[in-house]
């Protein structure tokens, strides 16, 4: 489904992406897991078009998605829940969501998508008039998934969505999340809380210092030793 | 209490919202601008001088109203505007430059030759509108025969007031109601986010640059029964937009009608009270005493009462 070739990215002089490959395949959950700093979040925005790739090619069902203006990637089907949520903060909850269904067949189908936001997410429907910056750092979360599946999207980028919050609100992220994938939407996941980014994922790939050293069935890097040291603290 | 003093105070209070309203029409223009482009627009009121000249040429020359010419400025200036952002600010927003704010620096450059061009084709003489109406006005007595103070009502100022409160407020619809002005405010609040939503920002700066250039167009036409017109009068209404747009808070569109209602009573307030030549001491007060005591603007108000803190 979708498919990185080579990507090397800058930031001004300075390379932080070398030579980067991985491929998800649909309805899989694959994970990029990485130390701080090690270029995850990068990735995710040169695939969405925010940043550029110097050398390589980015696919997504098999169309060349590099070169196109970040704005018309929705239009394919190919959301990113951004890190730290980036929510429309001065809008209302509700007017964050219609954000997310702007466009095309998802226009057409925004009031049934916000039913189903609102049944996966009962409080966010409670506070529908509320603004969004006035949200709890969970809430927030759940407001820019919401966002993001108004698009009515194939597949989901996510990046850290567990960032900043409490354990229990972590699990019942990682739940949602899976149970978006079970629903038949494709996930690409960008986490540092690696036990919980493994544990939902079929493969990963694991990023240090802007390379993939490794990857593999998410089971299989679970037992790997330099996770293990290096990630699970074990 | 004296019934003069009270006159004299209510009479000033009138002025003062009439003015307020039509600068906060101006000053929502540039909040609008501000608040998309992170540039502030040093060539608004400039634009509003040229819009003036378009008015008061289809006055002059067609006999046409300063008020249906409304319909037909504040369209040309949405694509003058765009035009602007489209040929001039964009290739400029793209350049990395030694100056990290040139394209401010470059609006200034544009109302400098805006002026110029305007002194060179039309002369820097004062110019009007001598419509019927000019000094035509509406007074208390003949609502409320037997009030007991007297007040009156300018024709042009009020029917200029009541335009601005209108196109406020289908401003106001139009950027809450419909999906291209819920953009706007979007690519406002977070560009980044905007675009992952499928929003294409560069439209949206057309259409917000655009916008701004109407909005102070139609106050252009609203202003051209009230005023004189001279190439540099846009300098001062700049000014204005910009006092505005600190006062009420960068990007804040209710902050910008509130803070040109405020200013325009404060101006008035000073003219009457400390005389005319005042007021400009009065905008700055107003520019400097926010600047200090209140940096967020009326935004901040608003938004602290709003979050409940």
């Amino acid at each position: 489904m979708l498919e990185v070739k080579g990507i090397d990215v800058f930031y001004g002089d300075v390379q932080v992406i070398w030579d980067v490959s991985f491929r998800v395949e649909e309805a899989e959950v694959v994970t990029i897991i990485g130390a701080n700093g090690a270029g995850k979040s990068t990735i995710l925005k040169t695939i969405s078009g925010l940043l550029r790739p110097s050398r390589g090619e980015i696919f997504f069902n098999g169309e060349a998605i590099h070169r196109l203006p970040p704005y018309s990637l929705i239009d394919l089907g190919l959301v990113h829940v951004p890190e730290a949520r980036r929510l429309f903060v001065e809008m209302t909850v509700e007017e964050n969501l219609e954000m997310g269904a702007l466009r095309g067949e998802a226009k057409r189908q925004r009031e049934r998508s916000k039913e189903m936001v609102f049944e996966l997410f009962p409080r966010l429907k409670e506070r529908r008039r509320q603004i969004a910056g006035t949200l709890s750092g969970g809430e927030q979360q759940m407001l820019a998934i919401g966002r993001a599946l108004m698009s009515r999207p194939k597949m989901m980028m996510f990046d850290e969505p567990s960032l900043g919050l409490a354990p229990i609100l972590v699990a019942e992220i990682f739940n949602i999340i899976e149970r978006i994938n079970q629903e038949g939407t494709t996930v690409l996941l960008v986490e540092q809380n690696v036990k919980m980014a493994l544990s939902v994922a079929n493969r990963a790939y694991v990023l240090e210092n802007g390379r993939v050293v490794l990857e593999g069935p998410a089971q299989q890097l679970i037992d790997n030793e330099h996770v293990k040291t290096a990630y699970l603290g074990v | 209490m004296d019934p003069v003093k009270v006159e004299v105070f209510l009479q000033t209070l009138i002025a003062g919202i009439l003015l307020g309203g039509l600068y906060a029409l101006i000053g929502l223009g540039m909040t609008l601008i501000m608040g998309v482009m992170r540039i502030i627009n040093l060539a608004h009121g400039e634009l509003m001088m040229v819009a003036m000249y378009m008015a008061y040429w289809l006055f002059t020359l067609l006999h046409i109203d300063p008020y249906l010419a409304v319909f037909i400025v504040a369209p040309a200036m949405f694509f003058f505007g765009m035009a602007i952002q489209r040929f001039l600010i964009n290739p400029v927003l793209r350049v990395e430059a030694i100056l990290p704010e040139n394209q401010v620096i470059l609006t200034v450059g544009i109302g400098m030759v805006l002026s110029n061009l305007a002194t060179i084709m039309f002369t820097s003489d004062y110019r009007s509108t001598p419509v019927e109406y000019a000094s035509d006005a509406w007074y208390l007595s003949d609502l409320w025969r037997s009030s007991p103070i007297e007040l009156s009502f300018s024709v042009p100022w009020v029917v200029s007031f009541l335009f601005a409160v209108v196109i406020t407020a289908l401003l106001w619809y139009f950027l809450t109601r419909t999906d291209t002005g819920k953009s706007i405010r979007a690519t406002a609040q977070d560009r980044d986010a905007a675009l992952l939503m499928g929003v294409n920002v560069e439209r949206m700066k057309l259409l917000t640059f655009g916008l701004g250039a109407s909005l102070v167009g139609a106050a252009g036409c609203l202003f051209i029964p009230l005023y004189y017109l001279y190439p540099a009068l846009g300098g001062r209404f700049t000014l204005i937009a910009f006092v505005i747009t600190i006062l009420g808070g960068l990007g804040s569109t209710v902050g910008a009608i509130i803070g040109g209602v405020l200013l325009g009573v404060f101006e008035s307030m000073t003219a009457t009270y400390l005389g005319m030549g005042w007021a400009p001491v009065g905008r700055f007060i107003i520019f400097v005493a926010a600047l200090v005591f209140l940096p967020g603007g009326i935004a901040s108000v608003l938004r602290r009462r709003r979050l409940g803190g």
